[in-house]
């Protein structure tokens, strides 16, 4: 009986001692022989035709192996970087879906759109020989909004995209809203904008490929969440390259947030150049260029109306948004802000009708994808912002209003009018929790305490449900999906008895080392610290579809924990022939198999060295070995929610809005490790703040230009933007996990913009503000409060 | 980065030499705003000459009517110096605003003054104190050195020993952060001597300048509510996607209410 650390516990993470020692193994750690430097030249232009390239220059320049463009990859019939979702508008008619090479074609279509790859023995070689390349352009206008990009007469990106439309998507009954609207008491209106954000994670992309001629076999080494993916994507769709001659590795990856979730040409172009040059070739971006390659996320354009009863019920709810998807279609692109947008629009509301229209539309900027949350934390703001209206126009209490429309408990399982059947929650604990955490009934004394200074205090709320554990395949596949979304996990366990898991999921911040130990520790009865997890090797790792969407725990925990239950049932066979007893008379607990009822046992250890040491074992029925492998593919999402509230102060003087005091109650089911979850709250809910009040992409309409390109300029929140928050969970069980558990990685960002924003509205509602736009910046606010109808003055 | 020579002499005029000889040579002082630029490949100088090993450049010294500043004094020191807390109690609360840790270590007085970046915090208190600047060739008041965006009185060659301020009455700083750089977006000293009032601006424009206005009405009554009223015109004003010059000019009235507040408590 070792060292058994289980579900439930908090061990300091396993992952953080060579974290913090500076013994982490990232892609721009490695070294390779005869390695070489790569430079990606990008457009300094947001919509240009290509009219030719001039490499001469570049290809004389000292230490120059080879420069590589558009041309070079048409020559060599290489695919177009492919998009794993496929939609169709209402008639059934699929997106629009124009190619995106790898190395621009033609025209560039945005600013960082790739149009050479420079090789050079050194770094610098290669960026002074990427100064020397002449690229002819013939710039074109841009268009970088949604609202621009459809009106008549906008640039086009493509011949074929009319009016620059991917797609016109909707969902749900659309006569069926019509109709409560006509019949509707009250109808509240909103116009909002969801503004584009910048992932940043603190290391920036980067990949180093090689080719073994012997072999004839590929390894990429990259910065990415999913390296099976991009095996497929890759090695099947792009570069033509058979699966089992290329290994894809994703070692240690210093943050994701969805960033590093697809397919990139980077990738592709660096894989296809290794073989070309016979040397291997290391790329690492700058910061400025992940400003102007990593995808970007949100960026929407918004219209909503919430049609209600006098009592204040939720009849019937109608969205139409138009969805920035950039210069090209990116991996799970259209897929965003359309399958994981609509069907959240019922929230945690019993609203009978919803219809949703998004329209998809290509711009000259960045592609535009998955980041944190994903179509979820646009849906919940467009929602709880509406509740928020609608009250107030109403004269109904905030609270009040989400409790008369809001899923009781005894309701669930529920089914939505989007889809989605929500197996497992309890809204109302959650929103009772965080009133009595947030000490909501002083907030009238600390109002007046802030009026006293001249301050505006206000108070946000944000009850919210999110759909996560991404996902069932069969469901995904009708919403066109192009792969499965199952997880896999084998379960080593070694002669000795220690145990080496192979997941399918890919760790870069999240503690997964820490929590899947933590699952074999308690189901095997082994010792926490004789467990490693092994993830992000194609080589080393039989299969996965990697980690975002908070599905790490949920289906990848799944997979290893029926991998565990597979390895008990055979110890137990084992056991049963060792200590002469039926297979039914054998117990397993706490790491030991014993005869029911008998003092007779075997540890686990014992039965590991009689499966690699069969000399006593039932040879005739039973493999030796001890090791099993699952696959677990959900049958529905995970629901994970709650109730967030923001407690925030405004200067008036200066627009300043500090927040001042964040509460929390989420219920994300199970919680294996409790200081990992809280820990993944606090960072989804900064990174939620961080959109509210700082963050926000800026283009310049015409040019193109990306405004906002550098730490100087994209404000990131910081440790002291945030007050010390409140954060706790009131969980129910998932009903169709293994273990319980809903995944926490997204929550904190989907249910805290609309929170925050709320709670600015608040403080300013008594000058007659209705709406803030995120970020509600200094100067935007106190643009707000010089157009207000009151002096700007506190009460 | 790009190559370039690198040169670190030990006496002002080997420096003030080599900045002369080779054409496309740089001075580096604390590299905060120089080393960044050539990371990115933005410069690219044949040479640099660094400052950090010229002697009597990192001295505070203190004739009672003026502190004087060695140029490579850095920010942290300055903001920590008890000498500056005790006499110019504003100048060291400026310091201390600047950057975050790294950069007010690394960061000098004099690379600041001689950058003279738009939104830089030193500029502002320099102006706003009437300082002289000290260089390898002569003395400069600050009224005629800062000549707008990066522009200096600074002839080539030249190099900033020291900035001499004159010991207020009173002087507060207050500046409002750009929230992303935590550069000013705009920075307000205001000063107080026996014969006037100064209050210098930052951020605001392309290079820091003077509210006359408020110096008049702040000679008169040396409050908060003598300023409150008066409106800074926005011509001149920075517009940018972090500001809009009407919220600049605001801003300049907030923050010299603030820095006479901080220069009072």
């Amino acid at each position: 009986m070792g060292n058994v650390i289980g579900i439930g516990a908090s061990p300091k993470r396993k992952e953080d001692q060579r974290f913090l020692t500076g013994r982490g193994n990232y892609v721009s750690d490695i070294k390779r022989p005869g390695m070489t430097a790569g430079v990606f030249v990008r457009s300094p232009h947001g919509h240009a035709i290509l009219r030719g390239i001039d490499k001469a220059a570049a290809l004389t320049a000292p230490g120059v192996i080879a420069v590589l463009t558009g041309e070079d990859v048409a020559a060599d019939k290489l695919g177009s970087l492919p998009c794993g979702w496929g939609i169709s508008d209402a008639k059934g008619v699929p997106m629009k879906e124009p190619p995106f090479p790898m190395l621009a074609q033609g025209k560039v279509r945005f600013v960082g759109d790739m149009v050479a790859f420079v090789i050079a023995e050194t770094p610098e070689q290669a960026n002074a020989a990427a100064e020397l390349l002449t690229v002819d352009y013939e710039v074109l206008p841009s268009v970088v909004g949604v609202l621009e990009a459809v009106r008549p007469g906008a640039p086009q990106l493509f011949d074929d995209v009319p009016n620059n439309i991917c797609c016109d998507w909707e969902l749900g009954d659309k006569a069926a809203v019509e109709t409560a609207f006509r019949k509707a008491a009250h109808v509240a209106k909103l116009s909002l904008v969801n503004n584009r954000l910048i992932g940043n994670p603190m290391e920036p992309r980067a990949a180093i490929a090689e080719y073994e001629p012997g072999t004839d076999r590929f390894t990429l080494w990259t910065t990415s969440q999913f390296p099976h993916v991009v095996r497929f994507l890759m090695g099947a769709l792009v570069l033509n390259i058979p699966q089992h001659k290329l290994r894809v590795v994703a070692p240690d990856v210093g943050g994701g947030f969805g960033v590093k979730q697809f397919h990139y040409g980077e990738e592709a172009v660096i894989t296809w150049a290794a073989k070309r040059v016979m040397r291997p070739i290391k790329w690492v971006a700058s910061r400025s260029e992940g400003y102007v390659s990593d995808r970007h996320g949100r960026d929407h354009v918004t219209e909503a109306e919430l049609a209600l009863d006098e009592t204040g019920k939720f009849l019937a709810f109608r969205v139409n948004t138009l969805a920035n998807m950039g210069g090209y279609l990116s991996t799970f692109g259209p897929n965003i802000p359309t399958n994981l947008y609509g069907p959240l629009l019922g929230g945690v509301y019993m609203t009978p009708a919803i219809y949703c229209n998004v329209k998809v539309v290509f711009t000259n900027t960045v592609p535009v994808d998955a980041y944190r949350g994903a179509g979820r934390p646009e849906a919940t703001f467009v929602l709880e912002r509406m509740v928020d209206v609608a009250a107030s126009e109403m004269g109904i209490d905030r609270v009040e209003i989400r409790r008369r429309n809001m899923i009781p408990k005894e309701a669930y399982p529920y089914q939505t009018p989007v889809l989605v059947q929500y197996d497992s929650g309890d809204p109302m604990g959650c929103l009772d929790g965080a009133l009595v955490a947030a000490d909501v009934k002083s907030f009238g004394i600390r109002k007046a305490a802030s009026a006293s200074k001249g301050k505006f205090r206000g108070l946000g709320y944000s009850t919210y449900v999110e759909a996560c554990g991404l996902a069932p395949s069969r469901f995904a596949g009708r919403l066109g999906a192009r792969g499965g979304l199952y997880e896999s996990a084998t379960v080593r366990v070694h002669p000795t008895g220690q145990v080496t898991v192979m997941i399918g999921t890919h760790n870069h911040g999240q503690g997964h080392e820490t929590t899947f130990a933590q699952i074999v520790s308690e189901k095997l009865g082994v010792s926490f610290e004789d467990v490693d997890i092994v993830f992000g090797d194609t080589d080393r790792v039989q299969f996965g579809m990697g980690t975002y969407g908070s599905r790490s725990l949920v289906v990848g925990g799944a997979a290893l924990s029926k991998a565990t239950d597979k390895v008990v049932a055979k110890g137990r066979k084992i056991a049963a022939h060792l200590l002469e007893a039926a297979e039914v008379d054998i117990q397993f607990e706490a790491g030991q198999f014993s005869v029911a009822g008998t003092d007779r046992m075997k540890t686990f250890e014992e039965i590991a060295g009689a499966a690699y040491v069969p000399h006593n074992y039932p040879l005739e029925v039973l493999e030796p070995g001890l090791e099993e492998q699952a696959y677990y593919d959900p049958i529905n999402f995970t629901y994970p929610g709650g109730c967030h509230i923001a407690e925030v102060e405004v200067d008036p003087e200066t627009g300043t809005v500090t927040l001042v005091n964040y509460t929390a109650v989420d219920d994300v089911g199970t919680v294996i490790n409790p200081m990992i979850v809280e820990g993944q709250l606090h960072g989804g809910i900064v990174q939620g703040v961080g959109q509210a009040l700082f963050e926000n992409a800026v283009y310049d309409e015409g040019s193109g230009q990306l405004l906002s390109g550098s730490l100087m300029d994209y404000c990131m929140p910081r440790a002291d933007h945030m007050p010390m928050m409140k954060v706790s969970t009131h969980s129910t069980l998932c009903t169709h996990t293994p273990m319980g558990v809903k995944g926490c990685g997204e929550v904190g960002t989907i249910g805290s913009p609309a929170a925050v924003i709320n709670a600015v509205v608040d403080a300013l509602s008594h000058l007659g503000v209705t709406h803030v736009d995120m970020p509600a910046t200094p100067n935007r606010i106190w643009r707000l409060l010089q157009n207000a109808s009151l002096p700007v003055a506190a009460e | 980065m790009k190559p370039f020579a690198y040169h670190q002499p030990n006496q002002i005029p080997d420096a003030a030499k080599l900045l002369v000889s080779i054409e496309d040579s740089k001075l580096v002082a604390g590299g905060m705003t120089l080393i960044p630029t050539l990371k990115q490949r933005l410069a690219s100088p044949v040479a640099l000459v660094d400052l950090s090993k010229l002697g009597n450049l990192k001295g505070i010294t203190d004739d009672g009517a003026t502190i004087t500043i060695g140029a490579m004094k850095p920010h942290a020191v300055v903001a920590a110096s008890k000498l500056v807390q005790a006499k110019i109690p504003g100048l060291a609360a400026l310091a201390s605003m600047i950057g975050d840790p790294a950069v007010r270590n690394r960061g000098t007085i004099g690379g600041s003054v001689a950058n003279n970046d738009p939104a830089a915090d030193y500029p502002a208190g320099v102006l706003g104190l009437g300082a002289t600047i000290v260089t390898s060739t002569r003395e400069i008041v600050a009224d005629k050195f800062f000549l707008g965006l990066f522009e200096t009185a600074l002839e080539p060659g030249e190099i900033i020993t020291a900035i001499r301020f004159p010991v207020p009455i009173k002087a507060g700083y207050a500046k409002f952060k750009a929230p992303a750089s935590r550069y000013a977006l705009v920075g307000v000293f205001v000063a107080q001597f026996a014969d006037g009032v100064r209050v210098a601006v930052t951020g605001a424009g392309s290079g820091v300048f003077r509210v006359p206005p408020m110096e008049a009405a702040l000679w008169q009554n040396f409050d908060p509510s003598a300023i409150a009223a008066i409106k800074i015109d926005t011509d001149g004003l920075t517009s940018d996607i972090h500001a809009e010059a009407d919220y600049r000019a605001h801003l300049v009235t907030v923050m010299a209410k603030r820095a006479v507040d901080a220069a009072l408590s």
